[in-house]
């Protein structure tokens, strides 16, 4: 199948990445402020909200990296700076050897063949005035197909997320959440890319639906060999998806780690209270959840210390005085965790529970 | 009935021993039509339950199942397109069905209240918080100005606002997501209603703040005895706070049992399926498991069970019948011909 040996040719080996580390997406120091309030007779901005604070962030080919976060946390807007749909206040974007954030018209419409982006809410991420053959079809328009190619590929991609060929014609109304995220993914898949932002793609899908597009998203995965970047606020669909996860509270990144050793032991006081809240239906007896003091606060001109201290159940003197670095935890250099105080959980108290091997 | 039901259903759920006082809230037969270009259809359908006192009762479903229309049908606040057509809504014994709308103004808030999703929609954005929560204790004519300002600042220290004394003259607005949830609480719990329900409270939350609103939500059982219908999808949050649960699908009960029950043993192949596709169960690299098919269109609904083009259990009486809500085991209700045992196995 077509879509499958382009898939396969713009798929970077190792020695075509950027890097050191052989990452597909390498992202150094990206943040993004926006001016929160304006002053005096020019209206400069006189206070900035930090909506993504000096973050790194590698993905490696095939992985999916799991974002998650609360909302406001910065996650949607980390993905957009790495898409380039809004541009980055500092900080570097690495694709594959391309600078993504300085990249010319030429390299960013190439950049935009291999990086796609779906979203949470695909009603308002298609348009009604389209139909699906032309929503389609925009992918394809700096292919220089001709028409028949054109509508038998549109075919072909309708048959990839198992939606029948008829459906061409008809509007984004007359679709049910489920199917309109298989025509946005459809629209994704249109130009064969390698790296797919999925920003909340099963979020507003009802339980039932939701297995279903999960199950799809990894045959996909597999099919095509893609590489995901997954943002999510679910944290047992992040558990089940997920090769590696990067915490996000309030604009930083306060820790990452392969899943099943983030769900294991949570080093972060953040994440020991985001997993031990997440209602499951597998927790026996009563909960043991971590309730956070406060509202999460605003991130306006925030101090130049820990931005979690407000919340945090561990703080002490020194998360008041400086920003706490992401660095290897103790023992293993997969886990890094941004915390001068942190302390692992008795063992049996980690997070979403039930369900280990 | 448009769909043809039989003698025996129509003759409405199983019999019922009449509500004991350990009961405040009894919803009979209760059927709701929604009227739409192609005629009326039941989307809230022949549903019984009760809600015990000081029991916290899940009624879980996907949307567009009934659950929501359900309550409204319950407060009285049904859209102009729906209306109840038949079976009673007994609070404290009482029909409500049966009252005036003058009279029913009077019990909203005072003897049951609703909280719904969207705080910001249900909030007032042109009074301070401080007005409606004043407003609402003086509609329903209890005491002095000053003595419903102390009450209003109580409440909200109540539902965990700090600086309530200051906050009470701010306006939603000012207020972040969380903090309007807790104010839709005050609000609902001002008059010490004998019965809340909550549709969907904290879906719109982070689940940091949904902890402390669950938490309160308890908290306020134990502390006023309050009873409350928990409406969600969300199948962990039911799980974590629900005493019992009523299942719907197609806008009928399916299954109603113990928490306990329902997600361990859940017996309608329907909850059976729901609680299987959970990725939190389901083991990691493996498939999710699916229910086939899609929920049937109002206007579509199958004469005989509703569940049965979708359901791994079928069998021929399945598309011959439509299966009534019979009294199982204990203290279970279920609407199935051929129920199976599942046990939920903890996977991963």
């Amino acid at each position: 199948m077509e879509i499958e040996s382009s898939a396969a040719s713009t798929q970077p080996s190792s020695s075509s990445g950027s890097g050191t580390n052989g990452s597909l997406l390498q992202v150094r120091g990206l943040s993004k402020s926006f001016p929160a309030e304006r002053g005096g007779l020019l209206g400069r901005p006189t206070a900035w909200l930090s909506a993504v604070d000096d973050v790194d962030l590698d993905i490696a080919a095939g992985e999916t990296l799991a974002l998650v976060g609360e909302s406001g946390c910065g996650k949607s807007t980390l993905a957009r700076m790495i898409m380039r749909l809004i541009p980055a206040t500092a900080g570097t974007v690495d694709f594959a050897g391309l600078d993504v954030l300085n990249a010319d018209r030429q390299e960013l419409l190439r950049y935009r063949q291999q990086a796609q982006m779906i979203f949470q809410d695909p009603y308002g991420s298609l348009d009604p005035r389209m139909n699906v053959d032309a929503i389609i079809a925009e992918g394809l328009a700096r292919q220089g197909l001709n028409k028949a190619k054109r509508r038998s590929r549109v075919r072909q991609l309708l048959d990839v997320v198992e939606l029948s060929a008829d459906v061409a014609d008809r509007y984004p109304h007359e679709f049910s959440g489920g199917q309109r995220q298989r025509i946005s993914i459809a629209r994704a898949l249109a130009v064969n890319p390698t790296f797919i932002v999925a920003d909340e793609p099963v979020s507003a899908l009802d339980v039932s639906v939701q297995s279903t597009m999960l199950n799809f998203l990894h045959d996909l995965q597999d099919r095509f060999g893609l590489t995901y970047l997954f943002i999510s606020h679910d944290m047992s669909v992040v558990r089940h998806v997920a090769d590696r996860v990067a915490v996000m509270y309030l604009g930083k990144i306060v820790e990452t780690a392969p899943v099943e050793e983030l769900f294991g032991n949570p080093l972060h006081p953040y994440t020991q209270a985001l997993l031990s809240s997440v209602p499951t239906v597998s927790r026996e007896g009563p909960s043991e959840r971590i309730v956070l003091e406060g509202d999460v606060p605003s991130a306006i001109d925030p101090p130049e210390a820990c931005r979690f201290t407000g919340r945090c159940f561990r703080v002490i003197d020194s998360c008041r005085a400086a920003v706490p670095p992401l660095e290897d935890s103790a023992g293993t250099s997969h886990h890094h965790v941004a915390c001068f105080n942190y302390e692992a959980l008795p063992r049996g108290r980690s997070g979403t529970q039930g369900n280990h091997s | 009935m448009e769909d043809g039901r039989t003698l025996q259903e129509q003759a409405g759920p199983p019999q019922r021993e009449p509500p004991v006082s350990g009961e405040p809230l009894v919803v009979e037969s209760l059927t709701t039509e929604i009227r739409r270009r192609r005629g009326s259809f039941a989307a809230v359908d022949n549903v019984s339950f009760s809600v015990r006192g000081s029991e916290i009762l899940g009624l879980v479903g996907e949307s567009g199942c009934g659950k929501t229309l359900t309550a409204l049908s319950i407060m009285r606040l049904l859209p102009e397109a729906a209306r109840i057509t038949s079976g009673r809504v007994l609070l404290g014994g009482r029909d409500l069905r049966g009252l005036r709308e003058a009279d029913m103004r009077g019990i909203r808030g005072k003897d049951v209240a609703m909280v719904f999703q969207e705080p910001m929609t249900s909030l007032d954005p042109s009074f301070t918080i401080g007005m409606q929560l004043i407003e609402t204790i003086r509609a329903h004519g209890a005491g002095t100005k000053r003595e419903a300002r102390d009450r209003s600042i109580e409440m909200l220290e109540n539902v965990g606002i700090p600086r309530a004394a200051t906050r009470l003259d701010d306006y939603p607005y000012q207020y972040s997501g969380g903090m309007r949830q807790r104010v839709m609480l005050a609000l609902a719990l001002l008059l010490e209603p004998a019965v809340l329900i909550a549709d969907e409270p904290t879906t719109a939350l982070d689940v940091t703040i949904q902890a402390q609103i669950l938490d309160l939500i308890l908290q306020l059982r134990d502390e006023h005895g309050m009873s409350v219908i928990l409406i969600t999808h969300d199948l962990g949050v039911v799980h974590e706070i629900a005493d019992r649960v009523a299942v719907m699908y197609a806008s009928e009960i399916v299954e109603t049992a113990t928490a306990g029950e329902i997600f361990r043993k859940p017996q309608h192949p329907y909850t059976q399926g729901l609680l299987r596709s959970l990725p939190e169960l389901a083991r990691r690299g493996t498939p999710l498991p699916v229910i086939e098919g899609r929920v049937p269109e109002l206007g579509a609904l199958p004469a005989s069970c509703r569940f049965g083009p979708r359901c791994p259990n079928r069998i021929t009486r399945c598309d011959d019948e439509h299966p009534t809500l019979e009294r199982a085991n204990g203290d279970r209700e279920l609407r199935c011909f051929n129920p199976t045992e599942f046990e939920l196995r903890l996977g991963h």
